[in-house]
């Protein structure tokens, strides 16, 4: 099967596809739903080979352990369509965590001042990332390296290290509450898709955030602040972050300063794999939130299997590669 | 040097334009005048200050001193969108395009209309109305290309038809060319010829901004010849030759220009006395300018 679908791409990449030929339509479907095929693939085969996977308790379960990585992930899609990258994201999860652990003490039933003052840190964070590249014309991979270091710093220096634990009740609600069937992070990521999927896909704006990743000379000759879109997608990226780390720290009850450690990379690989090119321009937040599931499907489904942790990080790596090629193919 | 004809209006008029670049003078007292449907060529180097004075033309730059005259009232266009609100579009060199992008996004790019979503309060971008937007303008040049296709697919011949038809979208009166040809392969000259004529078919005043002569005398009604930040030449394209433009992009003044063997034999105008001392010519060409400029 894959040694077939290699000797197709290799023709298809040779010939000059005419649009409407039909082997443009097999590249254009290939390309299209590429992913979607092997996501269901993967369903399937662990259908089949793990009886417990298909139960509604467990797909909840995969949703739910997904959804933080897929709401920090929605962010990072629109960073990327422009050509930027967010490695910060990690940081403003252990940052944004401890502040909303250390506003909604146990004692209390503090909740919205917790809520806003942490996203209010997510979107510090990203407007430092954001002046760094727009003012500071500093690439926006060594600029979000430095903000990952600063936040993760603050993180360190605010909590001294000490993991902060028990919420008050309505802080934790966010992350082990539910509505009916469905956990409340759960709710939190599809709502978070929808209005990130209406807004990239609909709205002006959005418009120019393809703009910009496209050809950000051209964009600006025609008018677009392309200043405007950076910032505004850093700052997207970092109220982002900054939910999915309260989502986090709800769940957990308790927050770390090391907490999202390590973030960034499952959720660059999340987004590459939903076919958000690094190079910018191409991208959406249905293919994020593909990426995001099967990097969680998988995960689940080698703990069901009882595929040895070892093996986990390496299978992710190797998605990620098939995915980059993918992608790369479908844009030549 | 001639002027254009007292009774009509021109559309455009810059007037006595300066811009300086901390201690480099880019323009220096620059004025020029464009007629409605007229195609105006501005020659000259690299670094004549051509592009700059569209620059200003269109909003990028501020002048130092100067004017800008619309249909005779003195205007001022603070920013690009400033400039473009008023039906002055600039056709870039390198297009503009955003190649991941469908045609029909490029040619309103920045500038997509937009339609209410459930409310006045949201709004979304109305494809649609680009779509068949695009598919009118692009009818009117006559270069018919589906508004979905990614603009990377299209050829250089396309990619300048959709830069064009970004221009007509939103009834520009004028429409500035920057080097049409840098972009296409050689022997499109003729295809700018009639993409140029269309556009004065359709009453649009053109600025082609190029160092090609041949492009010029082809499409152009008039022209300027700018060197070092000013203007050393208006003519009309009949009544001058090419190897005459050439010698006056080069040394800013025909005042020393002697008739080599190389030169056409139909020539339609003798310009100027021919001096064998640079220096005076120097001098005279000095003169005339402050007569220009007074």
């Amino acid at each position: 099967m894959s040694l077939n679908t290699e000797n197709v791409m290799v023709l298809l990449g040779k010939a000059n596809l005419k649009e409407g030929s039909r082997g443009a339509k097999i590249k254009h479907f290939i390309g299209n739903y590429g992913i979607l095929i092997f996501f269901a693939l993967i369903v399937l085969f662990l259908a089949l080979a793990a009886p417990n996977f298909l139960t509604l308790n467990n797909i909840v379960n995969v949703v739910r352990q997904s959804s933080i990585i897929g709401i920090i992930a929605l962010g990072m899609t629109f960073i990327m369509i422009t050509a930027g990258i967010d490695l910060s994201v990690g940081s403003v999860v252990g940052l944004a965590g401890v502040i909303f652990a250390m506003l909604a003490p146990s004692s209390g039933s503090a909740f919205w001042i917790p809520l806003v003052v942490g996203l209010g840190v997510g979107l510090l964070v990203g407007f430092l990332s954001a002046a760094l590249v727009v003012w500071g014309k500093i690439l926006p991979f060594l600029a979000t390296l430095a903000t990952m270091a600063i936040a993760r710093t603050a993180a360190l220096v605010i909590t001294q290290g000490q993991v902060i634990s028990n919420l008050s009740a309505p802080a934790e609600w966010l992350g082990s509450g539910f509505l009916g069937p469905v956990p409340i992070p759960v709710i939190i990521f599809i709502l978070a898709a929808i209005v990130c999927d209406f807004v990239l896909s609909r709205t002006k704006f959005g418009s120019h955030v393809y703009a910009v990743g496209g050809n950000e000379e051209s964009a600006r000759k025609v008018g677009i602040s392309v200043r405007r879109v950076l910032l505004s997608v850093y700052l997207i990226g970092g109220v982002l972050a900054a939910l999915g780390g309260l989502v986090l720290t709800a769940r957990l009850n308790g927050a770390a300063p090391v907490a999202g450690t390590g973030y960034e990379l499952q959720v660059i690989a999340a987004v590459v794999i939903g076919g958000t090119s690094l190079f910018g321009g191409v991208g959406t937040i249905r293919g994020t939130v593909i990426g995001v599931l099967l990097l969680g499907v998988v995960m689940n489904g080698m703990n069901l299997l009882g595929v040895s942790s070892y093996f986990q990080l390496g299978v992710q790596g190797v998605i990620l590669v098939l995915a980059v090629l993918l992608n790369r193919w479908r844009t030549d | 040097m001639t002027e254009p004809s007292a009774t009509a209006q021109p559309l455009v008029a810059l007037k006595d334009i300066q811009k300086t670049f901390g201690a480099v003078v880019a323009l220096r007292g620059v004025t020029i005048d464009v007629m409605p449907g007229e195609t105006f060529a501005l020659l000259g180097d690299n670094a004549a200050g051509k592009s700059t004075l569209m620059k200003v033309l269109t909003g990028v730059y501020q002048p130092d001193a100067g004017t800008i005259e619309l249909d005779g009232v003195t205007t001022e266009f603070p920013t690009p969108s400033a400039s473009r609100d008023r039906g002055i579009e600039m056709v870039y060199q390198d297009f503009a395009l955003a190649d991941n992008l469908d045609v029909r996004s490029n040619i309103f790019l920045g500038r997509e209309p937009q339609k209410n979503f459930l409310g006045p309060l949201v709004k979304i971008v109305d494809r649609k109305r680009m779509e068949t937007e695009t598919e009118r303008v692009l009818a009117r040049l006559d270069i018919p290309i589906p508004p979905r296709l990614k603009v990377k697919r299209l050829s250089g011949g396309q990619r300048q038809a959709v830069a064009i038809g970004r221009a007509l979208a939103f009834d520009a009166r004028l429409v500035i060319m920057d080097e049409p040809t840098a972009n296409l392969s050689v022997a499109k000259v003729d295809k700018l010829i009639e993409v140029t004529q269309r556009l004065k078919d359709l009453g649009i005043a053109v600025i082609i901004i190029t160092h090609r002569l041949d492009e010029a005398f082809a499409v152009a009604d008039r022209f300027a010849v700018m060197r070092q930040g000013e203007v050393v030449g208006r003519y009309r394209t009949n009544e001058i030759t090419e190897t005459q433009v050439a010698h006056l992009i080069s040394h800013g003044t025909l005042d020393d220009y002697v008739e080599s063997a190389g030169t056409e034999s139909g020539q339609k105008r003798k310009i100027g006395s021919t001096s064998s001392i640079p220096v005076v010519a120097e001098a005279a060409a000095a003169n005339e300018k402050k007569k220009d400029r007074s």
